[in-house]
């Protein structure tokens, strides 16, 4: 593993210290006083131990145009997951079950695991489709209805509208 | 009846209703995949969708119970996809391969990587029922 | 409000009968992990609603640590059963 910078250990550092406070007082639900020093520094403590281990992202992640890419990629993954939840309730409720399941593969060209993640477990809520595993750069998906075989087909019907706007947060 | 009771209110109901979905799902389906398919998205929007509709009813109360239920839906949506993910994972592993429709071989794209002949495992075991 | 829990509470029961049964038939151990899970994403549900019901929000806290507490459960379960732990 290669060692880190010393800017690299800083951006960790704080964007660890502000996720874990917003997560504080989030459990706490107050701004009391107390709680909140309190919760500094035992935040402060926990983000300078776990510099070496959370490897998401630099302060590139912080500027606007990606904020933007990440609103519109959670609204478009809320249509999806209600579009995917009523096909779940159509295939559930007919009597003579519609499905023709079967796993299929494809390529994607995420760089980082933590994109990589992200995409799985999208790809896991939306219509139709599981993800099972994934090697490299290979993700194996489980289809409730194979429509096609071939990896670059299968891409495009499953990943493309998720990866273009991954492709624009995490790069 | 306030407005947020309204809006609450039909917000739970929908999430009841795909709650009672996801248990059907698990049930009908033939086999494990399937199974994983209909209870992971069903119950993930509609748990989500419940504890909205509840943080929703209690939001002219206090603010904290929306953020409570926000922490708990944010959790949700994290955490079960990744649990059927591994629950998939495993059963390949352990050699229970997936319903498909006829005999077509092609449509088994994890088998190449997956389901080698290993001449020293003799799974599948159609009696054990582990 | 009343009659919109009390529909809630038995769609949540027939959806909860339903995961039991899957849990009792299996046939495989992943079926009844995955009928667990099920199971405690319907109970987390339905924490939250018995806390509005009832006005109390400590149901809250007793929701949230239930959801992890299963999740980690079904983690462990999965890979035991990959035969990685």
């Amino acid at each position: 593993m290669k060692s880190l910078t010393f800017n690299e250990k800083l951006a960790r550092f704080f964007i660890n210290w502000l996720f874990l406070m917003i997560v504080w007082i989030a459990f706490t639900t107050s701004f009391n006083k107390q709680e909140v020093i309190a919760g500094v520094f035992v935040t402060m403590l926990i983000s300078f131990f776990s510099i070496p281990l959370f490897t998401c992202c630099t302060f590139k992640i912080l500027a606007p145009k990606r904020i933007f890419y990440m609103v519109y990629y959670l609204l478009i993954f809320i249509r999806e997951l209600i579009k995917s939840n009523l096909d779940v309730a159509r295939r559930v409720l007919t009597p003579s079950l519609p499905i023709n399941p079967g796993i299929v593969k494809f390529k994607s060209k995420l760089p980082t695991d933590y994109s990589k993640m992200v995409l799985a477990n999208s790809i896991t809520l939306t219509p139709g489709t599981l993800s099972i595993d994934i090697i490299d750069d290979t993700f194996y998906i489980h289809w409730i209805d194979v429509k096609t075989t071939d990896p670059e087909e299968a891409y495009t019907e499953i990943a493309e509208t998720f990866e273009k706007i991954l492709l624009k947060i995490f790069v | 009846m306030s407005i947020y009771e309204i809006i609450g209110g039909i917000l739970i109901l929908i999430g009841a209703v795909f709650l009672f979905l996801g248990g059907l799902g698990i049930y009908r389906m033939p086999d494990v995949y399937n199974r994983l398919q209909a209870g992971t998205k069903a119950t993930t929007l509609g748990a989500m969708s419940l504890i909205l509709g509840v943080g929703v009813v209690k939001m002219e109360d206090s603010w904290t119970w929306i953020v409570k239920m926000a922490i708990i839906i944010i959790f949700i949506a994290f955490s079960n996809p990744i649990s059927s993910h591994a629950l998939a994972r495993a059963m390949y592993h352990r050699k229970r391969y997936p319903y498909i429709k006829g005999d077509a071989k092609d449509m088994d794209a994890y088998r190449e990587v997956a389901g080698k002949d290993d001449p020293s495992d003799t799974s599948p075991d159609e009696g054990e029922n582990i | 409000m009343t009659y919109i829990f009390y529909i809630t509470i038995v769609l949540l029961s027939l959806g909860m009968i339903f995961s039991i049964i899957r849990f009792i038939k299996g046939p495989t151990a992943g079926d009844r992990t995955l009928a667990l899970d099920t199971m405690t994403t319907l109970m987390v549900a339905g924490l939250v609603l018995l806390s509005a019901v009832f006005n109390r929000f400590i149901y809250v806290d007793v929701a949230l640590i239930y959801g992890v507490l299963g999740f980690i459960g079904v983690i462990v379960i999965a890979r035991y059963l990959e035969g990685a732990l």
